[in-house]
């Protein structure tokens, strides 16, 4: 233990702490702005500069470890100063246009703006013109509004690995800029939104698309309805004044019916309609391989629900592509079901259609642009997408108490689901919720985990790693009698990459791999509630657990729905309707 | 004084020192130093007060004991020739003429520490000179094998980017990153390239180590003051009667300096360049060139009465405006502030008052960023909008 002199009080703190971290052990907050919990510290605000004893220049309390007899002041007049100067200087920088921001209200430098009184701003201003880049379906970027604290960058490059943000120039015409200033659209970005997560400003945020939500809605002639992800319900609350990891499902849909939508159907439903296809695609994977040594066939086999995961294969592993599945993500397989089955159920006719999803991703606007997910004429399959947080705006628009909404039930048809379905919304559900089903596909008996609960593929290590040992198959599934399913999990692009380069070189060999582009799975997607970190996501992932805990089906052979859409739709999974609507194709970028 | 007066005194006062241009054999040298063993070589470096020569003056053997005291695989030895200081050239002519004592002081360096890896950070606009310093390593690497040293020197050129003479945003271009400096601590010696422990030495802090083994602390420790021990290589340039090199003590006052080299109207010399501080002609005479009083890592320009301070000023901060790397705020955004606001107060947009909020910001400068460049912005600053504070407003 290192003895320490905090504002006076002798404290004790383990070696190696910051002097950030040990003065919020003593109640004292230090301000931030390029500090994030998730990254790696950079130092470069300075607004968390601290006095220490014997030292000439203040010290940034995030990168600092304490020493032993250091003395401390995170109040002083010195330091007072040098903040508010610190703080005056990236107004003077930053294109203050707080009340036209779409961050007002949860703007870090905002805060300390007020919180230090900035009210006369002596300096100069810089006068950045507004630099809007929206050439990206997912995300547009002003640097008028950048605060050039790297967070963006430091998230783009280490968790994500891709750099598709990155600093460019120096001075004053250093800038947070892509690979030769190419529009963001044209990058390698994988549209996953984590920078924007964040952003401490409004430097980095969704396109939105509610102007155009409103407009469908509000249109008569128009049979608009909607989809939530499983991700969605645990965090929209957050968004909405309720702590981190509030389960708010039902007053989400008593919101969306109240915001006009014809019919509120979830995500959910696909995602059990995703095991049920990608399920088979696999058990088809593993039979070609290991009972017809078919040499074309290629495992392990890829998850294809992420776009942002999508995406960045295309871009840096194009030779792997064969080893995607080909389902569409549930959102797509929404998308095309709604606009066919549905509207031919529901006797509308699919040119009136609109669907709208409510996505706690930014890249899954991205994913409705794509030009393959058009099934029925020029318009994409899903018309808007909605970020968590634009959702809430929309009901914070509407007016409605979100904590006093009643709880009701999603529409049927699109809208019955399993547990299964719901922790696709977590890192590891889509994998649990496959071998719930694939086992049972195979051997006639449920998953051997206790309560269906599969621990070993849950949590949040960056890669982990499973073998499902398979025993007493049905005699059609033979081949797979004895056969140890090897199986992988990973969230994070950083990690994915690591994996896939593992499995490059020959040191890891799996039949199966989740992966999923953002930390934590999609309850830590880039469309969720700012801010973010490990605390709000386990929060969030408990909640999806709990979720499942309490449906009373939770494998998603046993959607009521899904079953119904097979006898009367699609006949057969991987058949010849699933393969017009529910499989896609991929492109090496 | 005439200027032949000038050149005979001048000659004089060199022939005190003469360290850094003579001709030494280093073979000799290394042996010396290979018999005398680690533990000598750090304390004669100790003893013999020696201080960085690239302008901040750090103890030279504290530096090389605090890396020996490190346990690690690999350690390295760095010699920072990217002199980018705004006045300075005299590395370059030590490269040019003395790149085998260059090398020598890095082999000791290595010696001292357990270093095995050595590498030559070579400014970008001295790239004339891989030629030359490439034959000149390859002859030392024979000369290395033959006394049975391990130890091996390579170049890596710079971009051209000022703040990489910082020596832990040196480290970083040289691992293949944007030259940002880093937070410290740790520092080199205990994490420095690839997180090995780093001694970065500057050129002539480097040949000054091989010369006072060559001719033992006490030749170096009775040279200077208590404080400045030892001769420096200066660069004099601007309005000066004598300019160029030249290897003098350090601890003369000023006055006599420009007594020296100036034409006989001097109104101002700045002293380490760009970063460095600016002293009125009133001042040369309290003023003492050295650690005691103002340092300098070698750049001394001279300025007359023709000269306008605000232009001065003005330069110095466009350079400084650009060649922040950008990372921190008060760095950035204050070198801008500080130039358009001297530009503002000329112009009339804003009033004298002003001045007094820029020398607040600048003050804040120099205890709130992150590195040594954004921390001295406020040195030219200060000094010259103090000194010369009409010349700025009017």
């Amino acid at each position: 233990m290192i003895r320490i002199i905090m504002n006076g009080s002798p404290m004790e703190v383990e070696e190696g702490t910051r002097v950030l971290a040990a003065a919020q052990d003593a109640g004292v907050r230090i301000p931030t702005l390029c500090y994030h919990k998730d990254l790696c510290v950079a130092g470069n605000c300075r607004v968390c500069l601290v006095e220490v004893e014997g030292q000439r220049a203040l010290q940034a309390a995030c990168a600092l470890p304490v020493s032993e007899g250091m003395t401390i002041r995170t109040n002083s007049a010195a330091v007072r100063a040098a903040r508010k100067h610190v703080i005056e200087l990236l107004l003077s920088e930053h294109r203050v246009d707080c009340l036209k921001c779409a961050r007002n209200g949860n703007c870090e430098l905002q805060n300390l703006a007020e919180e230090y009184r900035v009210e006369e701003r002596e300096f100069i201003d810089l006068g950045l013109e507004r630099s809007l880049d929206r050439s990206s379906p997912s995300i547009e970027k002003d640097d008028s509004k950048c605060i050039r604290c790297q967070r963006c960058v430091r998230t783009c490059t280490e968790l994500q690995r891709i750099s598709a943000l990155t600093v460019a120039h120096k001075g004053s015409k250093m800038r947070v800029d892509t690979f030769f200033g190419n529009p963001l659209g044209d990058v390698v970005c994988s549209n996953c939104g984590q920078c924007v997560s964040r952003c401490p400003t409004g430097a980095l945020v969704e396109r939105s698309s509610i102007d155009s939500v409103w407009s469908a809605l509000d249109n008569p002639k128009l049979h608009v309805v909607v989809q939530t992800a499983p991700a969605v319900r645990v965090s929209i609350g957050e968004e909405l004044g309720c702590e981190p990891g509030k389960r708010a499902t039902g007053q989400m849909v008593t919101a969306l019916r109240r915001l006009g939508f014809d019919k509120v159907f979830d995500t959910d439903f696909t995602a059990d309609l995703t095991i049920i296809e990608e399920g088979h695609e696999l058990l088809r994977r593993l039979k070609a391989k290991l009972l017809d040594h078919d040499e074309n066939t290629v495992l392990p086999m890829f998850t294809s629900c992420s776009p942002g995961w999508v995406k960045f294969l295309e871009h840096q592993f194009p030779e792997h592509l064969e080893n995607l599945s080909t389902c569409k993500s549930p959102q797509q397989m929404f998308g095309a079901l709604a606009k066919t089955w549905y509207a031919s159920q529901a006797q509308v006719d699919p040119e009136n259609v609109v669907v709208v999803s409510i996505m706690p991703c930014t890249a899954k606007k991205f994913e409705a642009d794509r030009p393959e997910m058009r099934s029925v004429g020029a318009r994409p399959d899903v018309d808007h997408v909605l970020t968590t947080r634009e959702l809430a705006r929309m009901i914070r628009q509407s007016g409605f108490d979100f904590g006093k909404l009643e709880e009701q039930a999603y529409d049927t048809l699109l809208g019955t689901s399993t547990g299964a379905g719901v922790i696709f919304g977590a890192t590891g559900g889509v994998m649990e919720a496959a071998l719930r089903t694939a086992y049972e596909v195979v051997t006639g008996r449920p998953v051997p985990f206790r309560n269906l609960e599969i621990l070993p593929v849950r949590g949040m290590e960056g890669i982990r790693e499973a073998v499902i040992p398979i025993e007493g198959c049905l005699p059609e599934w033979s081949f797979l009698e004895g056969v140890d399913l090897r199986i992988a999990i990973t969230h994070g692009l950083a990690n994915a990459w690591e994996l896939i380069e593992g499995i490059k070189a020959g040191r890891l060999s799996y039949h199966f791999i989740e992966v999923m582009a953002c930390p934590g799975g999609c309850l830590g997607g880039g469309g969720q509630p700012i801010p973010t970190d490990m605390e709000i996501r386990l929060e969030r992932m408990a909640a999806i657990y709990e979720e499942d805990r309490q449906m009373p089906l939770r494998k998603s052979h046993e959607n009521p729905d899904v079953q119904r859409l097979y006898e009367e739709f699609l006949k057969e999974p991987l058949g010849e309707k699933s393969h017009e609507l529910l499989h896609t194709h991929y492109t090496a970028r | 004084m005439t200027t032949k007066e000038k050149w005979t005194r001048l000659q004089q006062q060199q022939g005190r020192v003469r360290m850094i241009f003579e001709e030494v054999d280093c073979a000799a040298l290394l042996r010396k130093a290979i018999s005398l063993g680690q533990e000598s070589i750090i304390e004669w470096i100790e003893s013999s007060g020696l201080r960085g020569r690239g302008g901040a003056g750090f103890p030279t053997g504290r530096k090389w004991r605090l890396a020996a005291a490190q346990k690690a695989d690999r350690k390295f030895v760095i010699c920072n020739a990217d002199e980018g200081e705004p006045g300075t050239f005299k590395d370059r002519r030590i490269l040019e003429e003395q790149a085998i004592k260059v090398c020598t002081g890095m082999a000791l360096c290595a010696l001292a520490t357990g270093a095995r890896e050595g590498i030559i950070y070579l400014r970008a606009e001295y790239s004339y000179l891989l030629t030359s310093l490439e034959e000149t390593i390859q002859e030392f690497h024979l000369l290395l094998k033959k006394l049975d040293l391990p130890f091996d020197i390579v170049i890596r050129s710079g971009s051209g980017a000022y703040v990489c003479g910082e020596e832990t945003a040196l480290i970083e271009s040289l691992e293949g990153r944007r030259g940002e400096p880093r937070n410290k601590p740790p520092f080199p010696v205990e994490k420095g390239l690839h997180g090995f422990p780093t001694v970065v030495n500057n050129v002539e802090t480097l040949v000054y180590c091989a010369m006072i083994i060559e001719r033992g602390a006490e030749a170096f420790r009775r040279l200077g003051t208590k404080d400045s021990q030892g001769g420096k290589v200066f660069s004099v340039s601007g309005d000066a009667d004598i300019e160029g090199i030249f290897e003098l003590e350090l601890g003369m006052s000023l006055a006599s300096f420009v007594d020296l080299f100036g034409d006989g109207d001097t109104k101002a010399v700045q002293v380490g360049g760009s970063s460095g501080h600016c002293v009125p002609r009133k001042k040369f005479d309290e003023t003492v060139i050295g650690f005691e009083g103002t340092p300098t890592g070698g750049s001394m320009m001279l300025f007359n009465s023709s000269r306008s301070m605000y232009h001065i000023l003005h330069n110095y901060l466009e350079f400084f405006e650009e060649e922040s790397c950008g990372q921190c705020t008060p760095c950035r955004v204050g070198c801008q502030q500080l130039l358009r606001g001297i530009e503002a107060i000329k112009k009339g947009e804003k009033d004298a008052h002003y001045l007094q909020e820029l020398l607040r910001l600048a003050r804040t400068m120099s205890v709130s960023s992150k590195c040594g460049l954004g921390q001295s912005v406020a040195n030219p600053f200060i000094s010259i909008a103090q000194n010369f504070r009409e010349e700025i407003l009017y």
